[in-house]
């Protein structure tokens, strides 16, 4: 790390630089109340690849902090961010990111004509444009619905500070009264970043920095300019961000030809609390606008106008047993409702083929064949997930298959079989994709599909109720596993749904013929129940959306679950009635 | 204009002669010829009951003598028949044609007592969910023959082309019409000399008159003439010229072909392999259609 001086419009800045220059520049701005430590983590990282360049913004660490309001004016800040690259990599393109104030200036640079042609990338978390802000604002203030009205008050309520800032003395005493030695507990016990270095500069970056607020806030609110960027966006979204809402962001795509959106469940101060992942976004994005050829991931990713309205916009959804019947009626409604589909299917053709439905409906779609009983089988599948596509956000775990027949009439082989696809199936679609969601910080949603048999016991479905069951045991526990870390579980439980699985029924202990008559007779029951697999995902859907533990669908599961709980000697009765056809 | 013998029902089903078979195509290829000209000049804001006036026009125009239905249009979501409960639902209405909309035109004319019945799917602009409707009829037209030729039971063949369907991920819109009807048998229909061609609800009075007859006759002979995936289907192929229709719907986009299966005591083809259809797939390298691996005979 070197650490230089340079001067702009008067002061001088505190420029520290990582790694060789001759490598691609990447320049990143910090926001309040931090100065350029707050970047050393994600900088440290990128050096392997990367001249990394980071300073002091006017008013913070060691560079200097002029007296009056107007001199932390948005156009000064952009200046000084030029006034930086000319002076380290003259004439050189660059990457930029930055985070929180950072971001808010550097949308100013990214807009505008003066670095324009310099800035190859630009990574914003926690920052929107305030001419962005206040175009979003006024637009769902002019909005007569509700919803709109009530955006823009969550809004305001979270940015209290921001107003807090604009009165006279308050925030700048508050600084100086000993807030500043608190910053690091506030970091930990509030925003989740734990063993934060004690930036010595904090007070006075607290307390010079407010003015960055006062300088520029009710300016940019009360005339917004129209800001369009030239180069790729990738916007990192924290989701549990205490001071930035989300719903900011919504239009941006109006104003960022090119861009692309990633969520990380997190708190406000990602570069701090989660490097490495920051770090690996930033520099998979600059790689990709540098080679042309984004990953798949960031292809991913990308922020498509006619979707982003759609309420899964942007989410990766996986689902086994996609080649028909539920799996694909998810599938598809998945796609229609905004998501980018992972078919997954034992056969090839027919997971391709809900993936080429699913494009028609405007999702970007991949089909992949897996044999969800085989543990290799479904880790490489959870690896290609995460290496391709940069993670799952709804796993679902639907294929299943259907056996008929007492404990007594089905063979060992038998069971195996079917434990293996109904219930070691969804443990390692559960436990891969849990983890995998974990890992990559993503809040997310987990959906098995068990079955009203799961509440129903019955004398001839032995097998078939038992892996229900698990499964059904298997979602509650893992929903209380995984709650606090925002990833949602759900076990769906249809009845007789016509999906085909009846046709594929084995009826353990019988001959083929027999078998077939009955294949038969159970398919036209099925179809004379008239429930479809489109019903069922449409529950799939809500209860995503609502996060619901269970969600029963169709009469049949309404009432065995409400037989079993309250009158179990009702259920036993039934349960020794042959239900086979 | 010869008056046509009675088709003898003393044996199940029809046998025409081959001169009767150039007669039948030779109107198909009309009713073909006018829907694409119809086509052609369908523009933005044209309703349905202009699409189905001009197909009469065109057709009164080349020599049509009557209908066996008066012709049909249905234009947007229309052709996946979304949401058709009853009969009246498929008469042609004021929904105007847009840009980029998927439209259905069927017609069935009789000259000289010799019938047609046809479907031509297509679009005002694009549209990605027809062409891989479009695409996917191949598939029915390739396993439909297949079967009969291998004199599998009617409701079979019809049940395979409701598997098919499913695999291909789409919905059988044909099951919205009155008796699931997959196919019906065609015959020749006298014409009466002079008499105007009446229609009772849009279809030919005489055809009704004709068809009610025969299926009195075709139940005595224990075969339907309504051709469907139902047990009153379940019979060996009865020999006769079959107009077949799988109408296949995808989220509110319905395409389908209707042309004649000349079905014989002991082979089939199609009666004419120069429809729009097939040139389609011809040009699509889609035709002759290969066997797909999923479609496993019944």
């Amino acid at each position: 790390m070197t650490s230089t001086l340079v001067h702009s419009q008067g002061i001088k800045l505190h420029v520290v630089t990582y790694g060789d220059s001759k490598k691609t520049p990447i320049v990143l701005v910090h926001g309040y109340p931090d100065n350029n430590l707050v970047w050393k983590p994600v900088a440290e990282r990128l050096a392997k690849n990367y001249f990394v360049i980071a300073y002091d913004v006017r008013g913070a660490g060691l560079s200097d902090a002029p007296k009056a309001v107007a001199d932390y004016k948005m156009d000064l800040l952009a200046q000084d961010l030029a006034a930086v690259v000319d002076a380290v990599i003259p004439g050189r393109k660059f990457h930029l990111a930055a985070h929180d104030w950072g971001s808010i200036q550097s949308w100013e640079s990214v807009t505008t004509d003066r670095l324009k042609p310099r800035i190859a990338s630009y990574t914003s978390i926690s920052g929107p444009s305030l001419d962005h802000a206040a175009h979003w604002m006024r637009k769902r203030t002019l909005n007569a619905s509700p919803a709109a009205k009530t955006q823009v008050m969550k809004q305001l309520f979270s940015s209290w500070y921001i107003v807090f800032f604009q009165l006279p003395g308050l925030a700048p005493a508050a600084w100086e009264a000993g807030f500043g030695k608190l910053w690091p507990t506030y970091l930990e016990k509030r925003e989740g970043v734990r063993e934060s270095e004690i930036n010595p500069t904090q007070t006075a970056d607290g307390k010079q920095g407010v003015q960055l607020y006062r300088a520029n806030f009710i300016d940019k609110l009360q005339k917004p300019e129209e800001r369009f960027a030239a180069c790729p966006v990738q916007l990192i979204v924290p989701t549990r961000d205490n001071y930035v809402g989300t719903q900011l962001f919504e239009d941006l795509h109006e104003w960022v030809p090119e861009l692309y959106r990633r969520d990380i469940n997190a708190n406000h101060w990602v570069p701090l609390s989660h490097p490495d992942l920051i770090a690996q976004w930033i520099d998979e994005f600059a790689a990709g606008v540098e080679s042309g050829k984004p990953s798949v991931a960031l292809q991913q990713a990308r922020v498509r106008a006619e979707r982003v309205a759609l309420p899964l916009a942007g989410k990766l959804a996986v689902i086994t047993g996609a080649g028909s019947g539920i799996g694909r009626a998810t599938a598809l409604k998945f796609a229609e409702e905004g998501a980018d589909i992972v078919a997954v299917d034992i056969n090839a053709e027919a997971a391709e083929r809900t993936a080429e439905l699913s494009r028609l409906l405007g999702a970007q779609a991949w089909a992949r064949v897996a044999d969800v009983g085989s543990a290799k089988a479904m880790e490489t599948l959870a690896r290609w997930v995460e290496k391709e596509l940069g993670g799952a956000d709804i796993m679902v775990n639907n294929a299943g298959i259907g056996m008929a027949g007492g404990m007594l009439d089905t063979s060992l082989a038998d069971w195996d079989k079917l434990l293996k696809v109904n219930l070691w199936g969804v443990i390692h679609g559960s436990r891969l994709f849990a983890q995998q969601m974990v890992d990559g910080q993503r809040s997310g949603h987990i959906v098995n599909v068990a079955s009203a048999a799961a509440f129903a016991p019955n004398r001839k479905l032995s097998a078939y109720s038992t892996s229900k069951a698990a499964v059904h045991m298997l979602s509650e526990c893992l929903r209380a596993e995984l709650a606090d870390l925002d990833i949602g579980v759900t076990a769906i439980c249809p009845g007789f749904v016509a999906t085909g699985i009846a046709t594929a029924t084995v009826y353990a202990g019988m001959s083929e013929t027999e078998q077939a008559k009955k294949r038969a007779k159970a398919d036209a029951m099925y179809k004379r129940r008239n429930f479809s697999p489109d019903d069922v995902a449409s529950a799939v859907f809500k209860a995503v959306q609502k996060n619901r533990p269970l969600a029963l669908v169709g009469a049949e599961a309404w009432s065995t679950r409400l037989i079993s709980r309250f009158a179990p000697g009702v259920s036993r009765l039934i349960a020794r009635i042959d239900i086979t056809p | 204009m010869p008056l046509l013998k009675t088709p003898t029902t003393a044996t199940r089903g029809y046998l025409p002669s081959p001169d009767d078979l150039e007669q039948f195509r030779h109107v198909q290829r009309l009713a073909y010829a006018a829907a694409e000209a119809v086509a052609k000049e369908l523009k933005p804001g044209m309703t349905e009951k202009q699409a189905a006036h001009m197909q009469k026009v065109w057709l009164l125009d080349h020599g049509v003598t009557g209908w066996f239905h008066a012709p049909f249009a249905w234009f947007g979501d229309r052709t996946a028949f979304q949401g058709f409960r009853v009969a009246l639902q498929f008469l042609p209405t004021n929904r105007r044609l847009e840009e980029n909309m998927p439209f259905i035109l069927d017609n069935a004319p009789v000259v000289n007592g010799y019938v047609a019945d046809i479907g031509y799917a297509g679009v005002l602009g694009e549209n990605r969910i027809l062409d891989l409707l479009l695409d996917d009829l191949a598939a029915h037209r390739a396993l439909i023959l297949d079967l009969i030729k291998q004199r599998k039971p009617m409701s079979e063949v019809s049940r395979a082309v409701d598997r098919l369907i499913l695999q291909q991920g789409h919905e059988p819109r044909h099951k919205a019409y009155p008796f699931e009807t997959l196919a019906h048998t065609v015959q020749p229909m006298p014409t009466r000399q002079g008499s105007k061609p009446r229609t009772l609800f849009q279809f030919g009075f005489q055809a009704v008159e004709a068809l009610g007859r025969l299926s009195l006759v075709a139940r005595q002979q224990g075969w339907s003439p309504i051709w469907s995936s139902n047990e009153s289907s379940n019979h060996a192929p009865v020999p006769g010229l079959w107009a077949v229709e799988p109408h296949l719907g995808f989220r509110g986009v319905g395409a389908k072909f209707e042309e004649l299966l000349v079905i014989t005591e002991d082979d089939a083809y199609w009666l004419d392999d120069q429809s729009p259809h097939v040139t389609r797939w011809i040009e699509r390298d889609l035709w002759p259609a290969e066997q797909k691996p999923l479609v496993k005979a019944a």
